[in-house]
């Protein structure tokens, strides 16, 4: 069975089937870990797998070289990686003074078209997979950040926020015993 | 909280979108992925794998089929049984992975059983089966689909998956409904 994967070809994928595929998948681990809080660690977890591979992806095609400063590296998420793989621009706000931390802002987030969140799932974090997304993303370009929800339009807030800090740059680890 | 007071928009307020969004392959393929990788871990066997997969996409297929018929077909269902074969085959095949299915077919020996037959699956496109594990066909998740939107269309149907000229979805209706359709067409 030789599958060719036609790699280079920028083809798309349907938005619903992807937004309901995501709905099945977080339907599914709501029925198998039953707390919120197991769900959004899951997803996260995820999403970190995802953010590993993909960033690979992401340096191979989008010919983006290394960011001078955080500011460029928000740009880059919003105008760059999130347009190429979710078609979508949020928009980068609310920095801190040190200039370590800004919030992504989305008004149409993909994931949670036809989602609403029943009662009793308050603390449920819907589209936590950004979150390992980004991390896992960054991480492989030497930086930790931490990603947490702000704001999340299935709660009723008119955007979904997202707040990115830089915690340290990371080097590259020697493995134990090799020096 | 204050989300008691806070205004959850509903969904039935909102117009439904044209379907015209769409996201790069590799995000939806790295998503399946971490799906199929997830439901491994939860399994001991190859068809408890695909049952599973096939659940998820049961869950997709329910939600498709009435977007998919107030959008395509004015709100109209199929009755008949050809022209949802059809339907599948084209409308629905094109609007999820962007081109018909490469071929429809009955069985020669049971009218209850067609055949759907695709080359490549959109989700077997970055999917390595492992040796040990050969006879997995990840479409199990295109089965659950298909086999969703038939229940929920009134056409109750087992939908399975198999290696053969790519991957073939063997389509096996219950009996009513080939009697139902025989009188229809009576008509």
């Amino acid at each position: 069975m030789s599958r060719q994967a036609t790699r280079g070809d920028p083809r798309k994928v349907n938005g619903e089937l992807f937004t309901l595929t995501y709905g099945a998948l977080v339907a599914q681990l709501l029925r198998d870990y039953e707390d919120d809080e197991e769900v959004n660690k899951q997803l996260e977890k995820m999403g970190y797998n995802i953010g590993v591979r993909l960033i690979e992806d992401f340096l191979a095609r989008s010919n983006t070289g290394r960011c001078n400063d955080f500011r460029e590296t928000a740009d880059i998420i919003s105008k760059t990686a999130f347009k190429m793989y979710l078609g979508i621009t949020p928009v980068v706000s609310n920095w801190s003074a040190a200039g370590d931390e800004f919030s992504l802002l989305m008004e149409n987030n993909p994931l949670i078209d036809f989602v609403e969140l029943p009662d009793g799932h308050n603390s449920l974090n819907y589209s936590n997979i950004f979150c390992g997304v980004l991390k896992g993303a960054l991480e492989m370009v030497q930086m930790e950040v931490d990603v947490k929800f702000v704001q999340d339009q299935l709660k009723g807030d008119s955007v979904t926020e997202l707040r990115l800090k830089f915690i340290k740059r990371l080097e590259d680890a020697v493995p134990v015993g090799e020096d | 909280m204050s989300g008691l007071q806070r205004q959850k928009a509903s969904n039935l307020d909102k117009p439904l979108s044209k379907g015209k969004a769409e996201v790069n392959v590799a995000t939806f393929a790295l998503m399946f992925s971490e799906i199929v990788q997830y439901c491994q871990n939860r399994v001991y066997t190859v068809p408890e794998l695909q049952n599973k997969l096939s659940d998820l996409g049961q869950h997709v297929g329910n939600h498709l089929l009435d977007i998919l018929f107030v959008r395509e077909r004015g709100f109209k269902r199929e009755v008949k049984l050809l022209n949802m074969l059809l339907f599948i085959k084209g409308n629905f095949w094109k609007t999820l992975f962007g081109k018909d299915a490469d071929k429809l077919e009955q069985a020669n020996d049971d009218e209850r059983t067609y055949y759907i037959i695709e080359k490549e699956p959109l989700v077997n496109k970055f999917i390595s089966v492992p040796k040990d594990k050969g006879s997995l066909n990840c479409a199990a998740f295109t089965a659950g689909i298909i086999e969703a939107v038939l229940n929920g269309a009134n056409f109750p149907a087992k939908v399975t998956v198999h290696w053969h000229k790519g991957t073939t979805f063997m389509i096996k209706f219950e009996e009513s409904v080939i009697a139902r359709d025989k009188l229809v067409d009576g008509r």
